[in-house]
């Protein structure tokens, strides 16, 4: 069906289909508008879940850690501050290997208080275990919270994944929404490890640095897994519903000389500057990367790469930057932009390739160009 | 913010692509506020600000005075006052038209105030941006108060072009 929806409502149309058991949420701008409509869906009947409306973000997760493992479907959305109180629990249910989904609408982290897109929420989350999906339209946010279920729940993952968005830009943008029948695309959860009162077992209980250090490589075992998991879910998905989604969104990069890095919003607005560039002959390209974790093997060599960055690791670099600086083995020119919902164009984005400087780092409107 | 969710849909009807998106700032009530709607033949990558209009929509005749609403607006571009006064804008297409009057005719108001969206989509209908029967089909999508059908086609009918 086609309707106009904000990326929120997409998230929750996908969460109604997706029938979660339990659902615990706390609301936070800009997320509000997800747990509101699923509120509503669960008032008047059209989603028939426990809806806990909880007093924090912290219990909201460990709401939804009590319910899944018990082998239900569970689901929770946030946003900054929010997911950042989350966070002693977000471990947990990664380490719990609790196939919980999760909406962040990304924002930035006060202070100063800002309530616009950033990416720092998200990436502070980076080493929990969680997969990290990055959006980039409205049809993308219903498309990546199904699979997100599929993806969790599939008994070679069994690990919770993070739906992003970002903050206004897409959480409240509309846009054109092509819904589907899911039907049989999300099987039944079966959750091997769920508490079964006729086979009490304990949970939680003291583990010794041998049994806890296994634990730890099995988490990165299933995120090694997860890469052919998401795979063979983003084919399926294409195969039943006709929309093609990979780790990431290439644009005109087969003979770009210079590849644009980004994520979210900025990696889709980047495709315009790359028409723009190509106008006045710039081999560009975009790759807009679409899963941070498990981070993908990109095909940058032999080509320049600028990295547009929406988070920073103080004394550091750009989180993406520095990334793809570990994982590619190459210099790219990192540009932070967009920190706290500035504003970004095209034109802008344009400038950056054009000015770029590998290897070097530039503040956006902040510093002069390195 | 309702009327460029209604101008989306509209635009959607007549299969185009489109988007809209309200500017979030600290709103409060009386303050003046934005949003932006962007109609396309081909799907929508731009997230920035809308900075060179084609056209602009003011809803409350008193901004004129106090914003610069022609900022950015493309020479030849269209502005559509809520008005019942003639003002006209060199080198613009200008449109008056009085919604609210059209609203308190058709006792469209709530809580109060005269609803001013739907009666602007049969406006901008007429302007040629949507086809009517798409306004009409994005309203009743929306509303289910047929005062709001009624208000549009008033629009409709009384816009000078």
């Amino acid at each position: 069906m086609l309707m106009v929806a904000t990326g929120n409502r997409a998230v929750a149309e996908a969460v109604r289909q997706a029938k979660p058991a339990v659902i615990a949420a706390y609301p936070i701008t800009p997320q509000t508008g997800i747990v509101e409509q699923i509120a509503e869906y669960v008032t008047h009947g059209d989603l028939l879940s426990r809806y806990i409306p909880v007093e924090s973000e912290h219990s909201a997760m460990a709401a939804c850690i009590g319910a899944s493992a018990t082998g239900v479907r569970t689901f929770t959305a946030t946003s900054s501050h929010g997911l950042l109180y989350m966070h002693e629990m977000t471990n947990w249910a990664a380490g719990a290997r609790l196939p919980i989904v999760m909406a962040n609408v990304n924002r930035a982290i006060g202070p100063g208080w800002n309530i616009w897109a950033e990416h720092t929420d998200a990436i502070q989350e980076r080493d929990t275990g969680w997969l990290q999906v990055y959006i980039s339209t409205v049809q993308e946010a219903y498309d990546a919270t199904l699979m997100a279920f599929r993806i969790a729940e599939h008994n070679d993952v069994l690990l919770p994944v993070m739906v992003n968005l970002d903050g206004f830009l897409l959480s409240h943008d509309m846009q054109p929404l092509e819904t589907v029948e899911p039907g049989d695309f999300i099987p039944p959860l079966h959750l091997p490890h769920a508490i079964d009162p006729t086979n009490p077992v304990a949970y939680g209980p003291l583990t010794g640095p041998d049994q806890y250090f296994r634990f730890r490589w099995d988490i990165e075992r299933s995120m090694r897994d997860s890469v052919s998991v998401i795979r063979q879910t983003q084919a399926e998905f294409a195969r039943r519903f006709g929309r093609t989604y990979g780790f990431t969104d290439d644009y005109r990069c087969d003979d770009a000389d210079v590849v644009v890095v980004a994520m979210g919003t900025l990696g889709k607005e980047a495709e315009v500057a790359v028409d723009t560039l190509r106008n006045e002959g710039v081999k560009a390209g975009s790759m807009r990367l679409r899963w941070f974790r498990p981070f993908p093997k990109l095909d940058l060599a032999g080509r320049e790469v600028v990295v547009i960055d929406r988070s920073y690791s103080f004394g550091f670099g750009g989180t993406l930057a520095t990334s793809i600086r570990a994982s590619c083995g190459i210099e790219p020119y990192s540009v932070i932009a967009g920190l706290g919902g500035q504003e970004v164009t095209y034109d802008d984005i344009a400038g950056f390739v054009r000015n770029r400087r590998i290897g070097g780092e530039f503040w956006f409107g902040v510093t002069p160009g390195v | 913010m309702t009327a460029a969710r209604l101008l989306a849909i509209a635009a959607i009807h007549d299969g185009k692509y489109a988007s809209a998106c309200p500017f979030y700032g600290a709103e409060r009530r009386g303050a003046p506020v934005v949003s932006f709607v962007r109609i396309d033949d081909r799907p929508i990558k731009v997230y920035s600000q809308i900075r060179r209009p084609d056209l602009v929509v003011v809803l409350d005749a008193t901004l004129l005075g106090v914003v610069d609403v022609l900022s950015g607006l493309k020479t030849g571009g269209t502005i559509l006052i809520n008005s019942a006064h003639r003002k006209e804008y060199p080198g613009f297409f200008t449109y008056n038209i009085d919604l609210t009057g059209i609203a308190l005719r058709e006792d469209l108001v709530i809580a109060g105030s005269p609803i001013l969206d739907t009666p602007l989509l049969g406006a901008i209908a007429r302007i040629g941006i949507i086809s009517q029967d798409s306004a009409k089909k994005a309203i009743t999508e929306l509303f289910t108060d047929e005062r709001n059908v009624k208000a549009a086609d008033a629009a409709y009918r009384e816009i000078t072009v």
